[in-house]
């Protein structure tokens, strides 16, 4: 199986009338993904590649007879709070948002609603998820066949704060013969959806799953909560860890964000080296490259079997 | 801004020249203290905070601070306050928590130092409170906060509407760090905050430019720590002329002789370090992504070959879905010919993997330009490139 997002999966595109979510309409469908609607208000009769325009996530809902299972958000910043409230509000329970620089009360407040009403949200700044081989929700892994060849199915759950870097790893997991189960590409800001602590009980209790792979960066204390997690939870899942942006530990470095909005770093524990030394303390091994992954996993996957 | 939100503030002069702030000082007749108004942090290391006995010495101080710069940043003039009788100091702040993803309220009964530092040695001493983000805010959750490092009495009462009126600044205007420190208790029982530093959240200023502008910031004021370099604003300005795409420059910090024009966002930090790794000396950090145009991928790799220093540069990302190998290839070849630069000896090595690939490999092709695709790593193309700018190529 995956986590999150299987074959009979449903879900929406809100903003689908817009250019990079017109592509996305169409590598997700090429791809396999059911596609049941799209939203853009004051568009309701268009269709892109053949799936409907809505004005409102109701409607979808009145016209398919069912609530969408997921929707993928990629409207402008100033409007995303309201898609994503729009959303959970009409029981849609999987939200992924593709949108960046989105303000972090804005965030905040989605994420708060969403854990209300029990659904989760991916995202934001992210590229989505990836099951390969089965379908994908947003534009992970571009083009379906450019996704079929970076990615395939497998043994390895990926979570990754760079959706770039996401199949990045997946591709040279799989030329190194290592499928993927599931690759997260959970966002780059200080706040998001769903953290690695927060998506490994799902990868836990997969049974394809055998292992995790997570991409990693400066800022924040995403780790710290993923190692508190693994010992509160005694959880056995090997996990192999890539840190990126080691250098901004410099003195030089201070005060400045590179990459992401969110990895700049504020306090001691959310430098590279504090958290690479929090993560091997707790058997997690950190690889300085990428191309060191597919072993890392193979020892893990050796030693567990 | 804590005046607005109604928290008391001393009685104080805002002064742009020496004169004036003579004024203030005489006005207030009695000590003072003369704080440059400065946009940046640690003002009072730097000598930007001084004490005057007289409205004279307040004229020397102010002439001395307004010519002082912080950091980059010259001040916006200087503020003249009393020099208040306190009884006792205390911190009041809001930050995000990012973790339980809702602000969090932090009170100190012990004001006037890093809070960082009171949290390590006196952990009892901080109190913590989260604030829901839809939930409207009320003292009770301040009251509590303050409470739990012991307060009470009057002086719990008198503190609470401060903390939660800061809560509510910080909610209402988009800060990602709102502290009132010190915030002092004075010999008569009432409490006025004497210092205070505000963090704005860049991507929430389009919709904050109405208190921006009463607040006379500049549009274009990116607040960072440091002044921009050239590289860094023309950079910046190729980015904003054009849509499409997405390049950034940073040079602050960097001083080697390789120049990168690398992408994406975790790409980018992954190669950076992957070069250095591997004994190179990147020139700068730079991003590419979401599909830029020709124009704009010429015109990072010429600012990048325009720096001091550099010969070559290293064209390297992760596999690439959205930006197109072949508009890259163009632009960075573009640039090479511009300058007069021969591109096979200036591209030290080109490592774009995904889409358009092929037509871009067939460019690169043409030009002799050493190029590689995905089944080369990241960190083994960054190592090609370190040897050959070394002369080992």
């Amino acid at each position: 199986m995956s986590i999150l997002l299987q074959k009979d999966t449903t879900f929406i595109v809100q903003g689908i009338t817009g250019r990079e979510a017109v592509n996305l309409t169409r590598e997700c469908l090429d791809f396999g993904s059911r596609i049941v609607g799209g939203v853009t208000p004051g568009r309701k009769g268009r269709e892109v590649h053949g799936v409907p325009v809505f004005d409102t996530v109701e409607q979808v809902v009145e016209a398919t007879g069912a609530v969408p299972d997921g929707s993928v958000v990629t409207v402008p910043p100033a409007f995303t709070k309201d898609a994503v409230l729009e959303a959970i509000e009409s029981g849609v329970k999987l939200v992924v948002i593709v949108t960046e620089r989105i303000p972090r009360r804005d965030v905040a407040q989605m994420v708060e609603l969403a854990s209300m009403r029990g659904a989760r949200i991916i995202g934001p700044n992210c590229l989505g998820i990836m099951v390969p081989g089965v379908a994908k929700m947003g534009g992970i892994g571009g083009p379906a066949k450019d996704a079929a060849k970076a990615y395939s199915p497998g043994p390895v759950g990926i979570m990754s704060r760079s959706g770039g870097m996401t199949t990045e790893i997946a591709s040279t997991l799989t030329a190194a013969g290592l499928g993927q189960s599931t690759a997260v590409s959970i966002g780059g800001d200080a706040i998001i959806g769903s953290t690695y602590a927060e998506l490994m009980p799902l990868f836990e209790a997969d049974d394809q799953t055998e292992a995790i792979v997570i991409y990693t960066e400066p800022g924040g204390r995403m780790e710290a909560q993923l190692v508190e997690w693994r010992e509160a939870n005694d959880s056995k899942l090997p996990i192999v860890a890539f840190m990126a942006g080691r250098f901004m530990d410099d003195e030089e470095m201070k005060g400045m964000s590179f990459g992401h909005a969110g990895t700049i770093v504020e306090g001691k524990e959310d430098t590279a080296t504090e958290k690479i030394s929090r993560l091997e303390a707790a058997g997690i091994p950190v690889v300085e490259r990428i191309d060191e992954i597919p072993g890392a996993v193979r020892e893990k996957l050796e030693a567990s079997a | 801004m804590v005046e607005r939100a109604g928290i008391p503030v001393t009685e104080y002069g805002f002064a742009t020249t020496p004169s004036e702030a003579r004024e203030a000082a005489e006005r207030i007749a009695g000590p003072v203290v003369i704080k440059s108004q400065v946009l940046t942090g640690g003002r009072m290391k730097a000598g930007g905070v001084k004490f005057a006995d007289t409205p004279q010495e307040a004229e020397a101080h102010a002439a001395e601070i307004l010519e002082l710069e912080i950091n980059g940043h010259i001040p916006r003039g200087v503020l003249v306050d009393p020099k208040a009788e306190v009884a006792q100091e205390y911190y009041a702040g809001v930050v995000w928590d990012g973790t339980r993803k809702q602000p969090m309220m932090l009170f100190s009964d012990m004001g006037g130092i890093d809070i960082e530092e009171v949290a390590e040695q006196h952990p009892d001493h901080v109190g913590r409170g989260h604030l829901s983000n839809l939930m409207p805010i009320s003292d009770f959750q301040a009251k509590q906060v303050a409470a739990s490092v012991g307060m009470t009495g009057s002086e719990l009462n008198r503190a609470t509407p401060v903390l939660a009126r800061l809560a509510q600044l910080f909610r209402d205007n988009d800060m990602t760090l709102a502290e009132i420190n010190p915030l002092a208790r004075l010999e008569d029982g009432t409490f006025v905050a004497l210092d205070a530093h505000m963090e704005m959240e860049e991507e929430a200023r389009p919709r904050q430019r109405k208190l921006l502008a009463e607040l006379e910031i500049p549009t274009d004021d990116d607040r960072e720590d440091y002044e921009p370099s050239e590289f860094e604003r023309n950079v910046a300005a190729i980015d904003s002329a054009d849509h499409r795409g997405v390049i950034q420059g940073k040079d602050h910090g960097f001083d080697g002789d390789l120049g990168l024009v690398i992408g994406a966002g975790g790409g980018s930090l992954t190669l950076t370090d992957a070069v250095r790794s591997q004994g190179g000396r990147p020139a700068n950090y730079s991003e590419i992504g979401g599909n830029p145009s020709v124009a704009k991928a010429a015109g990072l790799a010429e600012q990048v070959l325009r720096k001091d220093g550099v010969e070559k540069i290293a064209v390297m990302m992760s596999i690439v879905s959205n930006t197109r190998v072949d508009i890259v290839a163009r632009g960075v070849i573009k640039a090479c010919l511009k300058l007069d630069k021969d591109p096979a000896e200036t591209i030290a090595i080109f490592r774009i993997p995904g889409a358009w690939e092929e037509e871009g490999f067939k460019i690169l092709d043409r030009y002799g330009v050493e190029y590689c695709d995905r089944s080369v790593s990241m960190w083994e193309a960054a190592g090609r490139a370190v040897a050959k700018v070394q002369g080992e190529g």
